[in-house]
């Protein structure tokens, strides 16, 4: 495995568990709690925070573990990651439509910000997915 | 598994006749990974007009002795 494709594993990888981490400590209380209610700022910052922490720390660790091949990246990488990011384009631009209407329809604070998270990480997850697909079945 | 692209190689033949040129040094020679030389040896990656000349280059042969394409469907 190429070291752009390790770096495209810990992407997905860490956005998936920032965001199971955020649902267990958020999506927790909603069947609880009141929306208005629940402080979900902190927490949405952290696991972001945490998983970028988590991935370059996971970078530097494979980095660590195979120096010859760390920062190697041909015409191959660059043409998977265009395609990775370019699907993970059209997906955000679909997704974010649902914070943009419901923004227009004055929802609550917390199901904007939220359904603008879960955009990211769709894309994230998506993105990774096109790109890891590329890698093994070829472009 | 469908092969992406109707290119096909003798990379493989072609390291063997060159003092059984491994892929990591065939690699080196065209300055990408070892991985991407794995992928266009099994088909699964079509390499721009660039590196396929680098990758003949680096045997010393013409282009098409490396790389052939079907000439009908």
């Amino acid at each position: 495995m190429s070291f752009e494709e390790k770096n495209t594993w810990i992407y997905g990888l860490t956005a998936v568990l920032g965001a199971a981490a955020y649902a267990v400590i958020v999506g927790s209380q909603i069947p609880t709690t009141p929306v208005t209610e629940i402080d979900y700022v902190v927490p949405m910052i952290a696991v972001i925070v945490g998983a970028i922490v988590l991935s370059i720390l996971a970078i530097i660790v494979v980095s660590i573990a195979s120096p010859s091949e760390a920062d190697k990246r041909d015409e191959r990488d660059r043409q998977v990651n265009t395609r990775g990011d370019q699907v993970g384009f059209y997906v955000m631009s679909v997704l974010a439509l649902v914070p943009l209407g419901l923004a227009f329809a004055e929802a609550e604070h917390f199901w904007i910000a939220n359904s603008l998270y879960l955009a990211f990480v769709v894309t994230a997850v998506v993105s990774s997915v096109v790109k890891i697909t590329a890698y093994r079945r070829g472009l | 598994m469908v092969r992406p692209t109707r290119v096909t190689n003798d990379i493989r033949r072609l390291r063997f006749e060159h003092a059984e040129m491994t892929q990591a040094e065939l690699a080196d020679k065209v300055g990408v990974t070892r991985q991407t030389i794995i992928a266009v040896e099994q088909g699964r990656y079509s390499p721009t007009l660039e590196m396929a000349f680098q990758i003949a280059g680096a045997f010393g042969v013409p282009l098409e002795q490396v790389f052939q394409y079907p000439d009908k469907e």
